[in-house]
């Protein structure tokens, strides 16, 4: 088991140097570099000078080996560097938004989690009922919504729905606080994203707790537990759907790693100033270290939670044995 | 012997000749929920190609006489009736969706059918190479993964510049891993099967193997692949011209419709974000529930479960 977490520990660094490159070399095919982004926005004149200049003193004029060289070397020490359109270290650029996306990517978690659970195993309990096709339409349906347009008829429904109740309409505050400095302030600015990420990503959630669980009510120790005379509420929720839960893991992780990175178009939506909005702000400016530092924190999340994912597995199903 | 007399049977003795008609309704009937994907399908597909006739006005011509029209609006000096209202220059929503069926299909076709053939043929190859050809790709395969495929789209389109074709790159590259790997997955088992190593004695070249005996076996994962895609590229389409980075004005594109956000349109005309999502909505509807029956009727494991 141990040599089995070294090995598979081993080989993510393979992954995180190759998405390195990928990124390095993804930027510097972007046409244009941050000084013309710069000093070239306003369509004016600019000293050619100028350009040269901060290009000199940011080592965009550097040859590629020697920036690309720089850049893994920060890496491997932890140093991200200073952002090259704001001039503030990259930390604290991802420090302010880290907080804001992880709290929406669990609040959104959450929310999966407890749609799809009970309504993935109440349509596999009762397979081609009513119930059943309800339940996979409202799945079926929260993949096709896009979960933007979800937060745009969420919004809507606050304004008029507000305004017809009590008059004035309320629209959820703008501004970010911390969920430890005013909770309610936090939360009514947080939920609406998360429910509209969370029904989405609870529709994959709950297609894959349905055929799990179909799979594993077919299995021969259900049948002997059926024999046993046990009544069929236990069976479901206390011998099948341990079992069934193996898939739904992975499917729940992976989404995790995808939200705290993917929620670019939501992040629009609701105005939040999370890290979706900050990598497209930063790939807009050319500003390579910040994307490079950014690209790296979403790739490592997500490679170290399929890391985890595996491992619980084993942890979850004992007859799975890494060796 | 005996010989046995044949009568010719006549033609009401014979098993019926199954007609088209029949194996239409036959699906119809097993796979009732796909054969309406199926049907929304073809609507669009009917509006994507004849949107020039079938749209009652102009999509693009700006008409400031009827801004924000609501929904079912006659005018009745140029008798013009604004089934679904007008937007902000006064064009028509119902054109305007009509005529973006036209961007979604083109986009989520062209990107997918590239995306997954590619993906075909890398994943064919690399398991049919296996060794390090296989493992170097697996790797590279790893690192493209490891991006969230929106990500990855907003870089593609930083370097290639926005605007339909380029969009079309942009949700194509993501897509190539992603069905590279599953295609692998079941090339592998197939490598081990005595006529591939027939094949090979033979003398028979790589391409002719791969091409021949191995991609028509992996057509089952493939195609479940690939209607799967297709509702995912006019996601990401709609996404991508939401944010001002995929088709550009003044085409008509579902996700740029939704631009300029819910606030603005609230109290004046909340029709205006609420149609195009529809749109997007009932297309990916429709091409999940096509692909789920398309999985059902090819992967047999999975037959009458989900």
């Amino acid at each position: 088991m141990y040599t089995y977490i070294v090995k598979r520990m081993l080989m993510l660094f393979p992954t995180l140097l190759g998405a390195a490159i990928v990124v390095f070399l993804l930027l510097r095919l972007i046409p244009g570099d941050v000084c013309l982004l710069k000093f070239g926005g306003e369509g004016g004149y600019v000293d050619p000078e100028q350009i040269k200049m901060c290009q000199l003193r940011l080592g965009i004029a550097d040859p590629k080996v020697s920036q690309f060289f720089s850049y893994i070397g920060g890496l491997i020490t932890f140093d991200l560097g200073t952002s090259m359109w704001t001039n503030r270290p990259v930390t604290e650029e991802i420090a302010i938004r880290f907080p804001l996306s992880l709290q929406i990517a669990i609040m959104a978690t959450l929310t999966s989690i407890i749609i799809a659970i009970p309504l993935g195993v109440i349509s596999a309990a009762k397979q081609n009922s009513i119930t059943d096709y309800l339940v996979r339409a409202f799945s079926i349906a929260g993949i096709a919504m896009p979960s933007f347009w979800l937060g745009i008829l969420i919004i809507l429904g606050l304004l008029i729905g507000t305004q017809a109740y009590s008059g004035v309409p309320w629209m959820p505050p703008l501004h970010y606080k911390s969920i430890f400095v005013d909770p309610a302030h936090n939360l009514s600015q947080l939920i609406w994203p998360a429910l509209a990420t969370g029904y989405r990503y609870s529709a994959v959630a709950t297609r894959m707790t349905r055929s799990a669980m179909l799979d594993v009510l077919r299995e021969d120790y259900v049948r002997t537990a059926r024999a046993k005379g046990l009544i069929e509420r236990v069976i479901v929720n206390k011998h099948a759907l341990k079992n069934a839960m193996l898939p739904v893991v992975t499917i729940i992780g992976i989404e995790f790693a995808f939200l705290m990175g993917g929620l670019v178009v939501t992040e629009q939506v609701f105005n939040l100033n999370g890290l979706g909005k900050l990598f497209v702000e930063s790939v807009t400016q050319a500003d390579y270290t910040l994307t490079q530092a950014l690209v790296m924190l979403v790739v490592f999340i997500f490679v170290m939670v399929n890391f985890i994912v595996d491992l619980m597995y084993a942890w979850l199903d004992p007859r799975i044995r890494y060796s | 012997m005996a010989i046995t007399e044949f009568n010719a049977l006549s033609a009401d003795q014979l098993p019926k000749q199954k007609t088209l008609w029949n194996h239409v309704t036959r699906m119809a009937r097993l796979q009732p929920l796909g054969t309406a994907g199926f049907v929304v399908i073809l609507v669009m597909v009917f509006a994507a190609i004849f949107a020039d006739y079938v749209a009652p006005y102009d999509p693009v011509i700006e008409n400031y006489e009827y801004m924000l029209n609501p929904p079912g609006t006659f005018d009745e000096t140029n008798e013009r009736t604004f089934l679904l209202g007008t937007d902000a220059f006064g064009r028509d929503l119902f054109s305007r969706i009509i005529h973006g069926a036209r961007t979604a299909l083109l986009v989520g076709f062209t990107a997918s059918f590239i995306g997954a053939f590619a993906g075909l043929v890398l994943g064919v190859g690399s398991a049919y190479f296996g060794g390090y050809v296989d493992l170097i790709f697996q790797r590279l395969m790893d690192v493209f993964m490891a991006f969230p495929l929106v990500i990855m789209a907003l870089a593609i389109v930083a370097i290639f510049g926005t605007g339909t074709e380029k969009v079309i790159i942009a949700i194509t590259i993501p897509f190539i891993p992603r069905c590279a790997r599953v295609v692998r997955s079941s090339a592998l088992a197939l490598r081990e099967l005595p006529y591939i190593d027939a094949a090979r004695s033979i003398g028979y070249s790589h391409t002719r193997i791969i091409v021949r005996h191995m991609i028509p076996n992996v057509m089952a994962p493939f195609l479940i692949m690939l209607t799967a895609f297709v509702g995912q590229a006019i996601l990401l389409e709609a996404s991508l011209s939401y944010l001002g980075l995929g088709v550009q004005e003044p085409t008509a594109a579902w996700g740029l419709m939704l631009q300029g956000g819910a606030e603005e349109f609230a109290e004046s005309a909340p029709w205006v974000p609420i149609w195009p999502g529809v749109a997007i909505t009932l297309a990916v509807f429709g091409f999940n529930l096509f692909g789920d029956a398309v999985r059902d009727v090819m992967d047999p494991k999975l037959r009458s479960q989900n």
